[in-house]
């Protein structure tokens, strides 16, 4: 009897643990919101972020948009030579890549690549009880450790998506026109005659905007929230890459469905 | 790292994006093919549409002159009631006609203008009178094995005589 009384208490508890830090990152979020005021006032601060985590993931976000470009080429190809269909090779690699690939690709890395080295950041800071010295002398850790990092995050988040689209479209014309053979004029016609730039192209930069704000938030936050031991730093970088990539995958089908479900 | 040199590849990085971010619109998506000059609006009923889609283009010898800004049904005429923005500078003569065509076999479905020769031109607001609709491809079937039909008919029954006649279809 009261062992059964103790799994339903334990049952209680976790439901009650997980809708109490639900509330405890809503509040991060807002409070993150108040302070960003810094953005504007020292945007060096941002600058330089935006450096750390924009031009150093630059290089992966770039070769990997690339191979995906080839592959998409190569498949997209197999597919639609079946159907004597070859000629919209070029719409398949853009579409594709313009309205989904780019932006959930690029925040899935952005979340291995970025998102942990701010976790771990953050985490080693608090860890170094570096925050607890800015606290002391009145120097609010939020205003100026996080806020810069979060408006870095989110303004090179959609930088990199595009530029992930971008070249990922080049690799599908590479493989397609150059390697394949397919009609040069054709691959360019039938993507600009489909490609919408409200529906698809503006569309993919509100998602990628998005999931920035996502996969930063989640990354601060784990940092923020991690035991100050090296083991919880550990388990915080951990959290972030699986939270940040499950509410990457799981916000892209909400605002798929949200977009284009007409 | 200096602060200039960080600067620096910061600029660039943003650079970057915004070339790709106009890659994207002007070279994989259709903003080249809008155009900000004055337009005019006229309208057009049709019996049947068949795949048309807003934005599809409206073209005379083509040339695409305008888009097509909005289909409706009218539940009086029951007929398709197509709006067209056609850029400011093409004028057309008040009796041209317009038909709903398809560019190759399976491609997508567009609307050609073909000139009148009165003196008068289209104003904004309106209407083009003659029009001709889509061509549906089951109606186009059909009417082939109709044809076909009646022409076996008037044909086979003094060949064949009395001998049982295969359904037709």
């Amino acid at each position: 009897m009261t062992g059964a009384a103790r799994a339903v208490a334990a049952l209680g508890a976790a439901l009650r643990g997980r809708i109490a830090s639900l509330g405890d990152f809503t509040r991060f979020f807002g409070r993150l919101l108040a302070r960003s005021g810094i953005a504007l006032s020292r945007p060096r601060l941002v600058s330089q972020q935006v450096h750390f985590i924009g031009n150093y993931s630059l290089l992966i976000v770039a070769v990997s948009g690339m191979f995906v470009g080839f592959v998409l080429g190569l498949q997209g190809y197999y597919t639609l030579n079946r159907y004597g269909s070859e000629d919209a090779l070029g719409l398949l690699v853009a579409l594709s890549l313009t309205r989904e690939l780019g932006p959930v690709v690029t925040a899935l890395l952005f979340a291995g690549r970025a998102g942990t080295s701010l976790t771990a950041e953050i985490g080693l800071m608090k860890a170094g009880e570096q925050l607890a010295a800015m606290e002391v002398m009145a120097v609010d850790p939020l205003r100026r450790v996080l806020a810069p990092r979060f408006w870095g995050g989110v303004i090179a988040m959609p930088i990199l998506a595009a530029v992930f689209s971008m070249v990922g479209i080049l690799g599908g014309w590479f493989v397609g026109v150059r390697m394949i053979g397919v009609d040069a004029g054709s691959f360019w016609s039938q993507m600009q005659s489909g490609v919408d730039v409200w529906n698809d192209v503006f569309n993919g930069i509100v998602k990628s905007v998005v999931f920035g704000v996502a996969v930063t938030l989640i990354a601060l936050y784990e940092g923020w929230q991690a035991r100050p031991t090296p083991e919880g730093v550990a388990r915080a970088t951990t959290r972030t890459v699986v939270a940040g990539s499950l509410s990457v995958l799981g916000l892209d089908f909400l605002l798929t469905a949200l977009m284009f479900g007409n | 790292m200096s602060r200039e040199k960080t600067d620096f590849w910061v600029g660039l990085f943003v650079l970057l994006g915004a070339a790709a971010v106009v890659f994207l619109a002007l070279k994989a998506g259709n903003l080249s093919s809008f155009s900000f000059g004055s337009r005019y609006t006229l309208t057009a009923n049709f019996d049947n549409i068949g795949g048309l889609k807003v934005r599809a283009p409206v073209k005379s010898a083509g040339v695409t002159v305008g888009r097509v800004s909005g289909i409706a049904f009218d539940d009086q005429t029951f007929q398709a009631v197509v709006s067209l923005d056609i850029e400011q500078p093409y004028a057309f003569p008040a009796d041209s006609s317009a038909k709903i065509l398809t560019s190759g076999l399976l491609g997508e479905q567009y609307i050609g203008i073909e000139p009148g020769g009165d003196d008068k031109n289209f104003a904004q607001g309106d209407k083009i009178r003659y029009t001709q609709s889509a061509v549906v491809l089951e109606n186009l079937i059909s009417q082939f094995l109709y044809g076909m039909a009646d022409k076996q008919g008037g044909a086979a029954p003094p060949a064949a005589g009395p001998e049982p006649q295969p359904a037709a279809p």
